[in-house]
């Protein structure tokens, strides 16, 4: 017995130290302290965060997380990716499993004031939208009466979609499903007729899981506003600030016209105040964050600006091929508009 | 020597319908109208079933490496999907330059399990080497060490997460249940109201629910700035609900001892503990193991439900094998290569269960 | 009291000169000190645990209490039993939504499942051998798979394999099969139904006294009287008067396909029809061991002296073996009937909107996830104790009396 009993609690222990328990107090020092930031993002969206074969991440929450990387443990590749569902993403920030959430999550009053968490920005702005296969014969989401509608549950989208339904005075049903992956596949097994969730996660649907891309199409509505951002755990105003201004600063670059292949030229020649100070040749904007002056210099250099990661990951250069629209800067016309860096 | 045989007859065989393939089929499925009937329906079903699925097993199944599109024109099972996914399959995201060493700890873990089922080796010793077996498999999956790179645990999965679930839930549920079903058995009120509080709470919640509450409020329960792995906190719901399951087997084998055994040991003069480990646990907990097993044999297929807080176990890395749309539609062949796998370690344990049952027999039963 | 103070007049007419350690070494107080150490040990466990919680959901500012139960839940649910559901209900209502599906699922399973697990355990015995041998064949492959996989599986194969809603299949007038599930006429309501209802409740009543008179009848007399004839005739006869008598409504609302879905008649979703097929199959496995280790377990002298006194097999079956397997039966069917209940829980792998999934999605939408899964475990705990305080009271009816 007592044999058992040494054997079982030297079990736990090696097992717990083989887990490892995650310690962080302040979330600044103890990502110094391990080397790495610790990043939550999607299990597999398409421009938004996947992994290859190889356990590669790319995407564009994917690239914020690297940014962040850069700019506060000086390397890019410093990102320890942590996959999360749409139910575990909260709790896993909350309980301090991952630094920084970027998976395409909308901001909304619920979530910033009663989950513990805080908003760092907006990285996209997305809307709502219906994907229906294209022998289906709808052209607009007016047709949807008393269609079956897959939606992944725990998401904004699912919410979205009850309200607008009864806002048009119609009937669906839905099949609610806990997974991404599941309500997928049961929509292109044919469970329902109509899918629903952003329309820049649609266009990846479609673009990359669908058997045959030609056979689905995306209705015209968009029936809400979903601004999409990454959020860190309430509490630590420090580590809230370098997420904000990491991301205000990728944009300010795209504004400024610093991209990753002129960075070191602008850094050296450029008379710009506002390039000198987000470069970090003039001004205390690194030290003011509690970071090293070129915190900002080698986001940009590793990751490009806001516009090199829209263009690589969901814009024209990518298969998802989205315009830039609303996550256009505002001198463009669009909403990316940074906050100055003073 | 020679038999006599005047006066006495040769015996004569018995009638041919009674012996042989026809008596066989007679006695055994023709003795009746009733029991023909149901032979005749039986036989039907068997016909109208069996063909096609051995032709969609075997004879018509694709193969070899081909693409996708053959698969779906192929009349029969697309194995192609299996050999091009069971990397995948079997060790889920693990990093796949990596993937020998979960597989050299599989084989490991199945070596010592397949000793341990040898009553030869029933000795204390064991239990240490099955304390090594774990902490080498906990090493070559963990690295670390040994010049083997780190691999956290998020990126482990298929096969050696559900073994590794199954393993040391097993190894550390049961001394937990000995306790819990002491405790009940107890006449302390307070030690045994609470042991009966957690036996019956458990018993009485599904396991997804301690799933969730392990990945949605264990977080919670912990000081601010602590966290725990996804990994453990899924086994620690496990080791729950398993224990209090197990603890109730073992009061069964408790019950089952007689009085005497009791009151023998408390006549030398033994105190409690020297009671249960000399006298009553031995007795009792030899009367349990084949319930013991079985308990663990549904603890193997529950391991299966960590799939739902998102953990690559077998199931969860099968479906991720789906996720890739040229595959998609290959489900049932991905569902039947792991249910006979599931099947194979399920099959054993419950055979294995049987066979204690009668080794161990020797004479509680009145 | 007594007994101690006696012992203490004992102690002190031969005084054995105690040492100081020895008071630890009373059994009595060795069990109190105990039982306030696990005590302790266990409070304090728990106020460390607490405290935790109750600095964590302050400092991040998460909302607590059941407020949230009466706010509105804003998520529609796809299918419901009994109640209406509107996404402008709350979420207190939501919950009882996803409890009754629960409910009606749990029941469903367990009337088949015994049913299948009955004919399937007592074909294991069967002499013929092939019918025993494919009873066994089922028995070692549900009981040896994961309930999950089996769901998955069949909840792939229907959303594959059948028809998609257009090119359902007919499979008599007025139901249909597809990919949405089963469509089926029903009757279109009419004040007639509910008398229908009573007329059928009280036929079961009627029933019930006509077994008791019925057994006094055989007691008395020797001669057993017809149970099967009457008791249809009432059970189907009576309402089947009601509705003569209600004018005899045949108005049928049939299901009519619209532009996506059949509309009209009831449905049953894929989601509850694979999860009921799962959930039976897989227990049935495990009822079927049950009542072949329990007709086993029956002495066979029982058998041997029942049929020398005549009895045909049937009647060795019904009145000699399975009043006395039943009693062995009755406990572990009980606890596989839990177990069914609770795996019923797995709905929320499939989509079935269960008080799982649907306590999920509450947790998900408004973050509270200590009160929401203490509603699911509540909800699970009282469903469990119901049937096992029911499965209790049978088992003590069914008790053999001893002397």
């Amino acid at each position: 017995m007592r044999r058992t009993k040494w054997f079982a609690a030297a079990t736990v222990a090696a097992f717990v130290g083989a887990a490892g328990v995650a310690q962080a107090g302040d979330t600044f020092d103890s990502v110094m302290e391990r080397g790495t930031v610790r990043c939550g993002v999607n299990t597999g969206l398409a421009g938004f965060s996947i992994a290859d074969d190889q356990g590669n991440w790319t995407g564009l929450d994917v690239d914020y997380c690297r940014a962040v990387a850069a700019a506060v443990v000086g390397d890019s590749d410093k990102v320890e990716f942590v996959p999360l569902s749409a139910q575990q993403r909260f709790t896993a920030l909350q309980s301090g499993e991952v630094d920084v959430l970027s998976r395409n999550t909308t901001w909304t009053l619920t979530r910033d004031v009663s989950l513990g968490i805080h908003f760092a920005g907006i990285n996209f702005y997305d809307g709502q939208g219906f994907m229906v296969p294209a022998d289906l014969g709808v052209d607009s989401a007016k047709q949807l009466d008393g269609a079956e509608v897959c939606v992944q549950t725990g998401t904004t989208t699912e919410l979205n979609l009850a309200d607008y339904f009864r806002a048009q005075n119609m009937s669906f049903k839905p099949v609610v499903f806990e997974g991404f992956e599941e309500s997928l596949s049961a929509f292109f097994a044919g469970r329902c007729q109509v899918y629903t969730t952003d329309k820049s996660g649609l266009a990846a649907i479609k673009s990359v899981d669908a058997p045959n891309p030609d056979d689905y199409k995306i209705l015209p509505e968009t029936i809400s506003k979903e601004p999409l951002g990454p959020s860190v755990r309430r509490g630590d105003d420090a580590w809230f600030a370098i997420a904000k201004w990491v991301l205000i600063a990728l944009v300010q670059a795209e504004e400024s016209g610093i991209t990753s292949d002129n960075i070191d030229d602008m850094k050296a020649n450029s008379d710009n105040p506002m390039v000198k100070r987000v470069l970090g040749a003039s001004g205390d904007m690194g030290e003011k964050l509690g970071l090293d002056p070129e915190w900002a210099y080698r986001a940009i250099k590793q990751m490009g600006n806001y516009g090199e990661m829209y263009d690589r990951n969901v814009g024209m250069e990518s298969p998802l091929g989205l315009d830039r629209g609303l996550n256009a800067q505002w001198t463009d016309g669009g909403l990316m508009y940074a906050p100055p860096i003073r | 020597m020679s038999v006599p045989n005047s006066g006495e007859k040769t015996e004569l065989p018995p009638p041919k319908t009674q012996v042989g393939v026809i008596g066989w089929l007679r006695a055994n499925l023709f003795n009746g109208w009733f029991n023909t009937l149901l032979t005749l329906i039986a036989g039907y079903i068997l016909i109208s079933t069996v063909p096609p699925l051995i032709d969609w097993l075997f004879l018509d199944a694709v193969w070899g490496m081909v693409d996708p599109e053959v698969c779906k024109q192929a009349e029969g099972a697309c194995w192609t999907f299996i050999r091009e996914k069971y990397r995948l399959i079997l060790f889920g995201t693990y990093p796949f330059n990596e993937q020998w060493r979960p597989l050299v700890g599989v084989l490991l873990l199945l070596t010592v399990v397949g000793f341990s089922c040898n009553r030869r080796f029933w000795h204390p010793w064991l239990g240490a080497v099955w304390l090594a077996t774990l902490l080498i498999y906990l090493m070559l999956l963990g690295g670390g060490v040994l010049g083997l790179t780190p691999v956290r645990t998020e990126l482990w999965g298929g096969l050696p997460l559900t073994l590794l679930l199954a393993v040391v839930g097993i190894v550390v549920a049961f001394p937990l249940s000995i306790l819990l079903a002491l405790g009940r058995r107890s006449n302390m009120p307070i030690v045994k109201s609470i042991c009966i509080g957690y036996i019956e709470l458990v018993r009485g919640v599904p396991l997804i629910t301690l799933l969730f509450m392990a990945s949605f409020m264990l977080p919670l329960f912990m000081p601010t700035g602590v966290s725990i792995d996804a990994l453990l906190r899924a086994q620690v719901a496990i080791i729950i609900f398993v224990s209090s399951y197990l603890a109730e087997v073992i009061r069964g084998g408790l019950q089952a001892l007689p009085k005497g055994q009791y009151e023998g040991a408390e006549s030398l003069g033994l105190t409690y503990w020297q009671t249960q480990r000399k006298i009553i646990l031995p007795q009792a907990l030899k009367i349990s193991i084949p319930p013991i097993v079985n308990t663990y044999l549904g603890m193997f297929k529950d391991t299966s439900l960590v799939a739902i807080v998102s953990l690559t176990d077998l199931l969860l890395a099968t479906r991720q094998a789906f996720a890739d749309p040229e595959w998609r539609s290959f489900f049932v062949e991905g569902y039947v290569f792991i249910a006979i796998i599931y099947w194979c370690f399920c099959f054993f344990m419950s055979k294995y269960s049987q066979h204690l049952e009668r080794v161990l027999d020797t004479g509680h039963k009145r | 009291m007594a007994e101690q103070v006696a012992r203490k007049a004992g102690d002190s007419a031969a005084p054995p000169r105690r040492e100081a350690g020895a008071f630890l070494r009373d059994p009595r107080v060795r069990a109190v000190l105990y039982q306030i150490l696990v005590l302790g040990g266990v409070i304090l466990l728990v106020a460390y645990l607490v405290s935790n919680t109750m600095d964590n959901l302050e400092e991040r500012s998460i909302r607590t209490g059941f407020g949230f139960l009466s706010n509105e839940a804003g998520f529609y649910i796809g299918e419901t039993t009994f109640v209406a559901y509107e996404a402008s209900d709350s979420y207190g209502q939501a919950f009882v939504v996803g409890l009754l599906n629960t409910l009606r699922v749990a029941l469903l399973g367990i009337v088949l499942s015994t049913i299948i697990g009955a004919i399937v355990g007592i074909a294991r015995l069967s002499s013929n051998w092939l019918i025993a041998k494919l009873a066994s064949v089922y028995v070692e492959v549900m009981r040896n798979i994961p309930l999950l996989l089996q769901l998955f599986f069949w909840y792939g194969a229907i959303s594959f394999l059948l028809p998609s809603v257009r090119d359902a299949i007919t499979v008599i007038p007025g139901v249909f099969l597809s990919k949405s599930g089963l469509q089926y006429a029903v009757p279109v309501s009419h004040p007639i139904h509910p008398w229908m209802g009573l007329a059928f409740l009280a036929a079961i009543a009627a029933c019930v006294v006509y077994y008791k008179w019925a057994k006094r009848h055989q007691a008395e007399t020797g001669r057993e009287p017809n149970l099967l004839l009457p008791s249809l005739g009432m059970l189907i006869g009576l309402p089947a008067l009601v509705w003569l008598a209600g004018g005899a409504p045949t108005q049928m609302d049939v299901p009519e396909l619209a532009t996506f879905r059949y509309v009209g008649g009831t449905s049953v979703t894929p989601e509850f029809l694979a999860l009921l097929l799962g959930l039976t199959f897989y227990t049935a496995g495990f009822i079927a061991e049950i009542v072949r280790s329990g007709i086993v377990a029956v002495a066979w002298g029982q058998t041997e002296a029942a049929s020398a006194i005549g009895l045909s097999r049937t009647l060795v079956l019904r009145l000699v073996l399975l009043p006395q397997a039943l009693r062995i039966i009755v406990p572990p069917t009980t606890s596989q009937y839990l177990n069914l209940t609770k795996n019923s829980s797995l709905a929320v792998a499939i989509g079935y909107p269960d008080l799982v999934s649907v306590g999920n999605t509450t947790l998900n939408q408004t973050g509270q996830a200590i009160e929401c899964i203490s509603i699911m475990m509540a909800c699970y705990l009282t469903i469990s104790l119901s049937i096992s305080f029911f499965m209790n009271w049978y088992n003590k009816h069914i008790a053999l009396v001893e002397r």
